[in-house]
């Protein structure tokens, strides 16, 4: 299946999918087959509707599956809540909370009531600095940029130090140059915590760019999995060719 | 905090309602039960009552609504009408005005020893005919309904796709045009739902009836129950009245819902809309005098409740000692009735979301529907109708004038609640809808949650839909008209009762005041509802 980061470092968790069936109300049932190695990078693409985002709420814990079960480093998450999961997500918008200071959203990571020891307090600003928003912690997200409200949620998920992240298009509404300086960062923080990344796109020079493993999925079920080079070179599966409509085919 | 807890927060209200318009219904049919003489009940009285009350809400209507439609055409047609914005807030006054400070406006101004009666005299040697009766309750009707169908017709020409207005311009529509492919075809389809508001409004109206209205030929059944139960002390035809009374107002609601109305009367207006249309000079200068009449009979009413008002010797009212504890009652009860009101529309909100989360995309079952529509739903009984209900299950074992603090309360608290509701539930929905993922995920819940997500955003709409609540609960005389007596006095209740000892002007400066009272909440209400639309953006 997907093939493991050669520099593995513990943090990282495997994930495995086995079986995982979910329907919508009035829907075609859909069911998921995946595992991918601990600390890998997993692009997952495919067309709107596909059930790219199901896979990841599923993941995540937002949406309950009729049947199958959910591992990650073999621990069985299937029934946990979210929090419980050792996963962290990030979505397009809506990552923090528009009343709330960036310290404070960023602090929400580490405790839930956001009772911070020293040191807790220390590792948000330590966080909140390597994202680049040094300076920036006492500030309200409706005062930021679409990319630095994106890099504060990035903070957050540094002092979280989950083993999991998953992100829902979380460059779909920046512009390119930011959207390189985002892709510079999640690679730099997965040098850092080694977790393993699920990432939703549309573009494959993002998969490219970040990923060495790709997902595809097609109404509801993955059709094609693979080293990321291998998939998008010639001779890809003629639906991922198809959505790609040889865009990206070098 | 647990989905079950939350599901718990809003079974509470509910009980409460029931309990409210259980008891008042038991009370009622007990008292139905125990009278023996049926036939009695549908008498020539009760006839005429019905058919009064059917005519007036019928009238008031036509009045209200036609004009409404050429108001809101022309307002629509103007985007830069001078004065347009301070119109439309204008329109909105009536909404937060108490009924009892309207009728002392219209009275003072359309009334026998009211302003226009020696105009009158002087130009057309007329004998002014006065206010009382079907002409005082029209003209009060049509003042409360106007404004607010003008409004809601302006909001559905809002809606208008403003590449409609273009197409007609490059068209070259005239305004006949104009009217008959792009405004009509918006304004038909909003026009039963707002002449059926209008008309279940004016079907329940008792305020305006009992103070403008004169003996039986012009009092509907709210007013016949209340002098039933006040002066005639006849609980039978009380009841026979009430079950009158709710068979309409539960046939008018049926209707309504069927076109899909808000119940709560408010529009969602923008301030300014860029449309580009060339009226031609006749239809400005038409548009122009409609509106200028609108504004003029609008306007005037509020004004003459200022001057009379002022004409009165306010020092002496101010130093009044009944004045002073009705201040305080009525802030007391208003208070206590807003609290109860924003409590128990937090706690229906809380719990109809849960249910939809928890129902994820499937149909909304019953009880997320009660919880929605539950308050709704106490429209259809009006507080005279509650009132009266209580009135007669307690009398034989309680001193009735006694609980008409709790009575106020929970009454006032119950009536306020869809509109408390209307602001609080899309202000905590959307916060749900951004929080609830990421409080899942990152497993923030109990107190925290509610200190540190849930709250926050929630501050401006809940003080928003407290100022509504007790501004609404401030001016209100339905059930204090039932429960008042010398030992509690709210203030509108001591209006009515210097009306009725014929101390005018005492009334006019009381009446000041409570409209002051109750717009300087209202005003509140407006700016903290400003204040969180630019913070929304």
């Amino acid at each position: 299946m997907l093939h493991a980061n050669e520099t593995m470092r513990p943090k990282g968790a495997a994930l495995t999918l086995r079986e995982l069936a979910f329907t919508y109300p009035g829907g075609t049932e859909m069911r998921f087959d995946l595992h991918v190695e601990p600390s890998d990078i997993v692009a997952v693409m495919g067309p709107s509707g596909s059930g790219k985002s199901t896979m990841l709420n599923l993941i995540a814990g937002f949406e309950q599956p009729s049947s199958g079960r959910i591992l990650i480093d073999s621990r069985d998450v299937t029934r946990l809540p979210p929090h419980q999961r050792g996963v962290s997500m990030i979505f397009q918008e809506n990552n923090l909370f528009a009343h709330l200071t960036v310290e404070q959203n960023v602090g929400l990571g580490r405790s839930p009531s956001l009772r911070l020891s020293a040191k807790d307090r220390e590792d948000v600003a330590t966080a909140i600095e390597r994202v680049g928003l040094a300076g920036k912690g006492g500030r309200l997200p409706g005062s930021l940029s679409g990319g630095e409200r994106q890099r504060a949620a990035l903070a957050r998920v540094l002092v979280q130090q989950n083993p999991v992240l998953l992100l829902d298009e979380p460059l779909a509404s920046l512009g390119p140059a930011l959207k390189d300086e985002m892709l510079d960062l999640i690679e730099e923080l997965h040098r850092a915590q080694r977790m393993t990344i699920l990432m939703v796109t549309h573009d494959p020079r993002d998969a490219r760019r970040l990923a060495q493993s790709l997902v595809f999925i097609e109404k509801g079920h993955i059709v094609a999995t693979g080293k990321t080079e291998e998939l998008l070179r010639e001779g890809a599966p003629e639906a991922l060719s198809h959505y790609l409509g040889g865009r990206s085919v070098v | 905090m647990a989905s079950g807890m939350r599901i718990a927060a809003g079974a509470l209200p509910l009980a409460l309602i029931v309990a409210l318009v259980g008891g008042a219904l038991a009370g009622l049919l007990m008292q139905g039960a125990s009278s023996a003489g049926s036939t009695a009940l549908f008498d020539s009285y009760l006839f005429q009552v019905t058919r009064f009350t059917l005519w007036q809400a019928a009238l008031s209507t036509l009045l209200s609504v036609l004009p409404a439609l050429l108001v809101a055409r022309a307002l629509a047609r103007h985007p830069n009408f001078p004065g347009r914005r301070f119109i439309l807030q204008m329109f909105a006054v009536p909404l937060g005005l108490p009924a009892i400070v309207a009728a002392i406006g219209i009275l003072s101004l359309y009334g026998r020893a009211g302003y226009l009666a020696p105009v009158a005299k002087a130009l057309w040697d007329w004998q002014w005919p006065g206010a009382y009766g079907l002409s005082g309750i029209l003209i009060a009707h049509v003042f409360f309904n106007l404004p607010m169908a003008a409004r809601l017709f302006l909001a559905a020409l809002e809606t208008v796709p403003p590449h409609q207005w273009r197409l007609s311009a490059q068209l070259g529509m005239g305004s006949l045009a104009s009217f008959r492919f792009v405004e009509w075809p918006v304004l038909r389809t909003a026009l039963p739902g707002v002449a059926g508001l209008v008309f279940m409004l004016c079907v329940t109206s008792f305020t305006i009836v009992l103070t403008l209205g004169g003996g039986p030929g012009a009092t509907t059944l709210e007013v016949a129950i209340y002098q039933a139960l006040r002066f005639d002390f006849d609980p039978q035809r009380a009841v026979a009245l009430t079950a009158v009374q709710l068979v309409l107002t539960a046939a008018a609601l049926w209707l309504l819902t069927r076109f899909g109305v808000s119940l709560t009367g408010d529009a969602n207006l923008p301030l300014s809309s860029r449309r580009v249309l060339f009226p031609t000079g006749p239809e400005r200068g038409f548009n122009a005098i409609v509106i200028a009449l609108a504004v003029l009979f609008v306007g005037s009413p509020m004004m003459t409740v200022v001057a009379a008002g002022l004409g009165a010797n306010l020092a002496r009212l101010a130093g009044e000692d009944a004045v002073h504890r009705a201040t305080a009652t009525s802030l007391g009860l208003a208070f206590a009735a807003a609290s109860l009101s924003v409590t128990l529309s937090f706690g229906l909100v809380i719990a109809r979301r849960a249910l939809e989360l928890r129902r994820g995309a499937g149909k909304p079952g019953l009880t997320e529907r009660l919880f929605d529509n539950g308050a709704m739903m106490v429209l259809v009984i009006p507080p005279i109708v509650i009132g009266a209900g209580w009135f007669v299950l307690l009398r034989n074992f309680v001193d009735v004038f006694q609980i008409a603090p709790i009575m106020v309360v929970s009454v006032n608290a119950v009536m306020a609640l869809p509109f408390a509701m209307r602001i609080i539930r899309p202000a905590y929905d959307a916060a749900s809808q951004r929080h609830e993922r990421l409080c899942a995920s990152l497993g923030i819940g109990g107190f925290a949650r509610l200190k540190l997500i849930d709250w926050p955003p929630m501050r401006r709409p809940a003080l928003l839909a407290f100022a509504f609540a007790m501004a609404l609960s401030l001016g209100d005389l339905g059930v204090i008209a039932l429960f008042g007596s010398d030992q509690v006095q709210t203030l509108p209740y001591l209006l009515l009762q210097r009306m009725g000892s014929y101390r005018t002007a005492d009334a006019a400066g009381l009446a000041l005041f409570i409209g002051i009272l109750c717009l300087g909440l209202m005003a509140i209400a407006g700016r903290e509802k400003a204040g969180a639309n630019v913070a929304r953006e």
